[in-house]
């Protein structure tokens, strides 16, 4: 389960605790962009099936593979059914699964590595080596062998989604959390004698929330990078259900005919995964030694 | 004994004990199959006699540690049992599947590493002009995008459009150059696309670190033209750092493999790994994990061993 990330993400500041309101966010083009993205997919995901013309599953085109027409905006597939209707209805598969694959993997590494810090060493230790163990496992290899075993229903692939990410997020949060436990701040806490539950959840958690949704952005590129992998080997989302991997694999019999039903999954899947990365990469962050773009 | 090499030994030591964990992790999850896998096997219709002498010849019987235990000396002394699916044995089918899947990897590295090299020091040099931007977004965009895509393009540019490429990978047995790089044009074509932004992101901040150092400032303020500072002076001093991300980013092949052997038809070790997973042959998937495992834990401790010798500070303590 190793990804490394795919922005540097050390360098996303761990603000101190801040007075004030929320400022505006000051994005480049290419954030800009990627935040359109985002926000594109967002919508679809919540709203997509309801836009969609036709029914899911029904065969609706004269011919399989079509072009793009007025009728079928982006052809029809195998069957002839409609493309676009079917990638209404299945980002929301791609786009809830990681989400909540990656909010699960997020929370509960932030969880355990809190819980790790203010554990004291022996804990920390215990739990860092077997994360350590864990992350070892390539994150394709990890879920390949969890689908062996267990099958692959949407709750479990969720679960393998987000135990294949928990270490890394672990890792991230903890070296947050190792920094922010020796601030002065938590210090005056713990001297005042206050809880650890309360060290961990009102002094170090509020200023780690910044760069660990910097990694829950990267986490949620990573799960539906593998998801949608997964179902395009045939052994993620098992139909009558269809993630936009799903889509591209059924559909690779048209390839030699170049069908917009093979293409137009794929790029959607692009869009969304470059569009995560993008708006992560013009994130605010602290100035590098070099001075130089960040 | 010098620090250096306490240090490197450690972090062997450190590194068979992860193996070990992971070994361990894999056999666990794979044999807590919810079905057994003698009933399995020989499907409903067996007589419960059949099913208990085929559990006593898979040694379901003994309990989990042992079977662990057997398992375990089997992979070390390369005999990791019988595929489940053709009762071959299993080293016989990786040891027909594993050169071909290290040719393609091979092939890969040997075009990615000087590709992606030339384009980190490129955008290295020139950090924060137009073009290191355009770069930069370029490559961002290529670690997100999903090898499926990439391949799907590609077959459709390449073979289906111009014709120019075979869209199977069915080499000869014994290729000559031409037919080789034909027939591996496309994969090694996919994999080099992630691994390329990978690596290049990783060595323009190698490089940069080293930019940034007083010696450079010195040398450029001597008059010593930029190409130069950047070859001569900063690279060298900035090795380690690259085969670290060099040794790094290779480790993306183990994934990007799966997508792109299955993809291409390739009869290497990923497409073999799929396979077991859709027949569940545990024995096969568990040897092929810990192939992948183990290079993926190779590649890293090359990485980690790269870091540590080009610290001078650990070279001469």
């Amino acid at each position: 389960m190793t990804e490394a990330p795919l922005s540097s993400l050390g360098d996303i500041q761990a603000r101190p605790p801040r007075a004030g309101g929320p400022r505006l966010p000051q994005l480049s083009l290419s954030g800009w962009i990627g935040l359109a993205l985002v926000v594109f997919w967002t919508l679809v995901a919540v709203f997509g099936p309801f836009l969609a013309p036709y029914r899911v599953g029904a065969i609706v085109a004269d011919d399989v593979f079509e072009p793009f027409s007025a009728r079928h905006l982006l052809g029809s597939d195998y069957l002839g059914r409609d493309v676009l209707s079917r990638m209404l209805s299945g980002a929301r598969y791609t786009v809830g699964l990681a989400l909540a694959a990656a909010l699960l993997a997020s929370s509960t590494g932030a969880a355990l590595a809190l819980f790790a810090v203010v554990s004291g060493r022996w804990i920390d230790e215990l739990v860092s080596r077997l994360m350590d163990a864990m992350i070892s496992i390539p994150s394709k290899i990890f879920a390949l062998v969890m689908v062996a075993a267990f099958g692959s229903s949407i709750p479990l692939l969720l679960l393998i989604a987000a135990v294949t990410y928990v270490p890394g997020a672990y890792r991230i949060a903890r070296s947050l959390a190792v920094g922010l436990n020796q601030m002065e701040y938590v210090q005056v806490a713990r001297a005042r004698g206050e809880g650890r539950l309360y060290i961990a959840t009102a002094e170090i958690l509020p200023n780690m929330i910044n760069p660990m949704l910097a990694d829950f952005g990267l986490r949620f590129v990573f799960v539906v990078l593998l998801l949608s992998g997964m179902s395009f080997l045939g052994l993620g989302v098992q139909p009558p259900h269809a993630d936009l991997g799903s889509l591209v694999r059924e559909n690779t019999s048209g390839l030699g005919d170049g069908a917009l039903a093979i293409l137009a999954p794929a790029v959607a899947i692009a869009t969304l995964t470059i569009g995560v990365n993008l708006l992560i990469d013009s994130l605010p962050r602290r100035r590098r030694r070099s001075g130089g773009e960040a | 004994m010098s620090a250096t090499l306490v240090l490197i030994l450690r972090r062997l030591g450190s590194a068979a004990v992860t193996l070990l964990l992971v070994s361990m992790v894999v056999f666990a999850i794979s044999s807590l199959l919810p079905g057994d896998a003698a009933s399995e096997t020989l499907g409903q219709s067996a007589t419960p006699e059949a099913v208990a002498a085929l559990r006593a010849q898979l040694g379901l019987n003994e309990p989990a540690h042992l079977r662990y235990l057997h398992w375990l000396a089997g992979l070390v002394t390369g005999d990791p049992g019988r595929s489940m699916a053709n009762n071959l044995p299993v080293r016989e089918i990786i040891a027909g599947r594993l050169p071909k899947s290290l040719l393609l990897a091979g092939l890969t590295a040997a075009v990615a590493v000087p590709v992606a090299l030339a384009i980190g020091i490129f955008s290295a040099m020139y950090r924060g002009s137009r073009l290191d931007r355009a770069l930069n977004v370029m490559t961002l965009s290529m670690v997100a995008a999903p090898e499926f895509l990439v391949a799907t393009v590609a077959v459709l540019v390449f073979a289906v459009k111009l014709r120019w490429l075979p869209s199977l990978t069915l080499a000869p047995e014994h290729p000559t150059l031409g037919e080789l790089l034909r027939a591996y044009a496309l994969p090694v074509m996919t994999l080099c696309f992630v691994i390329i932004a990978q690596m290049a992101r990783m060595t323009r901040a190698a490089v940069i670190d080293q930019l940034t150092q007083p010696y450079v400032e010195m040398a450029a303020l001597k008059g010593v033209r930029p190409a130069r500072v950047a070859l001569i002076h900063a690279l060298p001093n900035a090795i380690g750092p690259i085969v670290n991300a060099v040794a790094l980013s290779l480790s993306y092949l183990l994934g990007g493999a799966i997508i792109v052997e299955t993809i291409f038809n390739y009869p290497g070790i990923a497409s073999l790994m799929v396979d077991a997973v859709t027949s569940r042959d545990m024995p096969l998937l568990q040897a092929c994990a810990m192939i992948f495992c183990t290079a993926y834990l190779l590649l890293v401790l090359v990485a980690d061993v790269c870091a540590i010798l080009a610290n001078p500070r650990l070279r001469h303590p």
